[in-house]
């Protein structure tokens, strides 16, 4: 069970407009796929949040999302400023992103918890001053 | 609900999606932030926003929601239609307040919906 479908992209980190476009993608591919409506849902908010998030901190990165049969990885990797203390960044309501993007409808401190909860797993591996990798895992 | 039904109820102008008015709708969240509806909305199928923002329809997208309404008399600038276009999201447009809107549509019938993990 190792055959898996990559889907890539490269996430615009100057445009807040676009934020968002690779989960459109996604969401498209993995319907075509015929996956749950439920699946799906859990993948690109997840993904969403996470693109959302690398625009906001990070100036953008790459979003790899590997399609299994039975799960489904996506890795978010970005060289921006990486996250001093994840424990805090988890917290729901914590939020460092600046004020504009609150008027965006962003920066509730909920993108972090939020990709935890539609993700069965959820790793970060951050490094400060270097960038931060989040790999998120749904299982079919 | 039909949202036709809504926009009689708000006096709403249809932005786009005249084509899916007779799409039935059971429950609704209103909200500005984007975050907080991807955190809490299960099932609602319409979102009741003052945020005029292409993510707002991002945000409608991944929750698989029909109808978008903006209240407070905002009109959406023209590359959030197109997006609502593209994504089949009816897009209503209405002067109401967002407590007056809610409480209207509320009493007629169209509830919260549930809870993610309550």
């Amino acid at each position: 069970m190792d055959d898996f479908v990559r889907l890539k992209y490269d996430i615009d980190g100057e445009n807040f407009t676009s934020a968002g476009e690779a989960s459109t993608m996604v969401k498209r591919n993995l319907r075509q796929m015929g996956f749950s409506p439920e699946t799906i849902r859990k993948v690109s908010v997840a993904m969403y949040e996470g693109e959302i998030n690398m625009v906001i901190h990070a100036k953008g990165g790459v979003a790899t999302v590997d399609v299994y049969d039975d799960k489904i990885v996506i890795v978010l990797a970005d060289e921006g400023p990486g996250i001093p203390d994840v424990a805090l960044a988890m917290q729901a309501g914590y939020s460092t992103a600046p004020e504009n993007i609150r008027s965006l409808g962003f920066g509730a401190g909920m993108g972090l918890p939020n990709m935890k909860k539609y993700t069965d797993e959820m790793k970060i591996d951050t490094v400060v001053g270097q960038g931060t990798t989040v790999t998120m895992t749904v299982y079919v | 609900m039909k949202i036709k039904e809504m926009a009689e109820l708000l006096g709403a102008e249809v932005l786009c999606g005249e084509d899916m008015l007779d799409k039935e709708v059971k429950s609704a969240c209103g909200c500005d932030m984007m975050s907080d509806v991807l955190a809490f909305v299960k099932e609602q199928a319409v979102l009741i926003t003052g945020l005029c923002n292409p993510q707002v329809v991002r945000t409608a997208q991944m929750m698989d929601m029909v109808c978008i309404v903006f209240v407070r008399g905002k009109r959406p600038p023209a590359e959030v239609i197109e997006l609502a276009k593209e994504e089949e999201i009816v897009v209503l447009a209405t002067t109401e307040r967002m407590y007056v809107a809610c409480g209207k549509l509320y009493q007629n019938g169209l509830s919260g919906g549930s809870l993610v993990n309550g």
